[in-house]
């Protein structure tokens, strides 16, 4: 592999990394935070890539951002109004509003499964037509990028230091003192939701954008590669500071793409990225579990050894 | 200030099991009272504080606080002026925010977007101080480092930082240690004298009951037994309830943890 190549691969890393950490923190606000797991996710990611690229076909690359925000935000909504208002168990809100989703975005865009963006402006073309002849022109993807990540990270943080980030935080930590608090739970957890599906949404019309296409599946399995970045970032650092977590957030889906994409040049089939996000999702998680079970395991075969 | 009109409340309806926490309950409590309820478990004094505070709502009759009646009224409306702390003192705060975070989420005047201000920094240091915990230098660590009766103190912090206009106690210093007990104890005295808070606190400590506050009721299956205040209540001795409940309500008063208490020196 020559020097060139591996740049090469390290930046596409670097890019895909970036526009799907915006899904990773809207999952450590919904997840870490509020202490929501929410299955809508895959959805919602399409859902934003969908809306987005309809209104960049329409000609307007910007507006393809906050309309995509604005849909991930209702689809939050309702996912919240349903768990929140109508006693749906949280995790059926999410796989209910998720199924929804594959008719809601089908019909976006306009009945076909599949739209192409190759001869429309995206905002990855227009800061290619900016950067044409500078430096940086072969990072014309990697910039816009890493605006939008660390203008959301730097935003979420902040987020989560106001009245509304520290009650949203104190709902997913102790949900009974915040039932008898001033705060509404109701209202934290659709707050959280709304803004969490907003950033995934918003995550998706990027990676739609950068792509050229949106299908119907381009969501898919969204959910755990995001987690799997997610709790990579965790292993990385146990920081305690909001804002360096947020910023392991981002570092953790860089790694996870970067390790995917090694993979797949030492000819890893494209096809095995799920079940591995699926396998590290459940080291990651039960690893904790097991480890704090081992002395009790221990004991329990020495007694059958002695026995 | 806060008034009960013919409140009852029964669980469990149309099984085997239905009985009747609270019966046709009236009580009313003036500004700037301190009372202190005692009685055995399940003699209602929870569900009363329930009730107050909009966790249940009664079958029939009504709450009011100033005059308005509030029986309808979703908990954390009313949370917005009553202060409430429970039993366990991991159930106030919230471990993984630090002590600062708790206050001023605890302090927060409403507006959703606002940040901490440097004002608020200073107010709930002064307020830590107070404590003589030395908590005033921990503000950045996490609630969840903290030992019981340190969260329990931070727990009381959070509710008079903004004082309520009604304190609800519900055995808030049972969980803990005993030297931590009474320092919790102490603390809540200053901080409901400070404020003239009117008060409410349900104890297991009959010298406790009898030492603190203006007012003692007796509760025995959901119903007050014995209201006393003013000189009577003063001359009162551990004993004295003792002999009351039993001539009330033809039992002994058998909760062991009472009795324990009650033979303790007030």
């Amino acid at each position: 592999m020559t020097l060139i190549s591996s740049l090469n691969l390290i930046q596409t890393a670097l890019e895909l990394g970036l526009i799907c950490s915006l899904t990773v923190l809207a999952l450590f606000l919904s997840y870490s935070m509020l202490g929501v797991c929410d299955l809508s996710t895959d959805g919602c990611f399409t859902l934003g890539a969908a809306a987005g690229a309809v209104v960049v076909l329409a000609g307007h690359p910007w507006l393809s951002l906050p309309a995509a925000m604005l849909a991930g935000c209702l689809s939050g909504l309702v996912t919240a109004v349903l768990q929140t208002r109508m006693g749906v168990n949280s995790l059926l809100a999410g796989i209910v509003v998720n199924t929804g989703l594959y008719s809601v975005n089908i019909a976006v865009m306009g009945g076909s499964s599949l739209l192409n963006m190759n001869k429309a402006t995206t905002v990855f073309t227009m800061a290619k037509d900016l950067l044409k002849g500078s430096a940086l022109e072969g990072m014309w993807k990697l910039i816009p990028a890493a605006l939008f990540a660390l203008a959301a990270a730097g935003l979420l943080s902040l987020f989560l230091r106001t009245r509304l980030g520290l009650a949203i935080r104190a709902t997913g930590d102790n949900l009974a003192m915040v039932k008898s608090s001033s705060i509404d739970p109701a209202f934290t957890t659709t707050a959280g939701l709304c803004i969490s599906n907003s950033l995934t949404a918003l995550s998706g019309c990027l990676l739609a954008q950068s792509q050229r296409s949106v299908n119907i599946d381009i969501g898919s399995g969204m959910l755990t590669v995001a987690l799997a970045s997610l709790l990579i970032g965790g292993v990385f650092f146990r920081g305690r500071s909001i804002p360096l977590r947020v910023l392991i957030m981002l570092f953790g889906a860089f790694v996870f793409r970067l390790g995917y994409t090694l993979a797949l040049r030492l000819n890893m089939p494209a096809f095995m990225l799920r079940l591995i996000s699926s396998v590290i999702v459940v080291i990651a998680i039960s690893a904790p579990y097991l480890h704090s079970r081992m002395p009790l395991i221990k004991r329990r075969m020495e007694l059958k050894r002695e026995a | 200030m806060l008034e009960l009109k013919n409140v009852s409340i029964s669980f469990s309806k149309g099984t085997a099991d239905e009985h009747r926490a609270i019966g046709r309950l009236s009580l009313r409590v003036d500004e700037g009272e301190f009372v202190t309820i005692i009685g055995a478990n399940g003699a209602g004094k929870s569900t009363l504080f329930n009730l107050i505070c909009g966790s249940l709502i009664p079958d029939e009759g009504s709450v009011f606080i100033d005059g308005r009646n509030v029986t309808m009224d979703p908990e954390h409306r009313r949370a917005a002026y009553i202060g409430r702390i429970f039993r366990d003192p991991m159930r106030g705060s919230a471990p993984g925010l630090t002590i600062e975070e708790n206050l001023s989420l605890a302090a927060g005047t409403g507006k959703w977007m606002s940040l901490g201000s440097r004002q608020d920094h200073k107010r709930f240091r002064d307020a830590l101080a107070q404590l003589g915990m030395g908590l005033e230098d921990r503000m950045t660590q996490p609630v969840g480092l903290l030992s019981g009766g340190q969260r329990q103190a931070v727990t009381l912090m959070m509710a008079v930082i903004n004082p309520p206009k009604l304190l609800l106690l519900d055995e808030h210093t049972a969980a803990l240690d005993p030297g931590s007990a009474e320092k919790v104890l102490d603390i809540t005295k200053q901080a409901v004298a400070l404020d003239r808070l009117t008060c409410l606190m349900i104890t297991h400590d009959m010298g406790a009951a009898l030492r603190l506050g203006s007012r003692t009721l007796m509760m025995d299956q959901g119903r007050v037994i014995y209201d006393v205040e003013g000189e009577e209540r003063s001359g009162l001795s551990t004993q004295d309830l003792l002999r009351k409940f039993r001539e009330t309500s033809g039992r002994e008063l058998e909760s062991d943890r009472m009795l324990l208490s009650a033979g303790r020196k007030p």
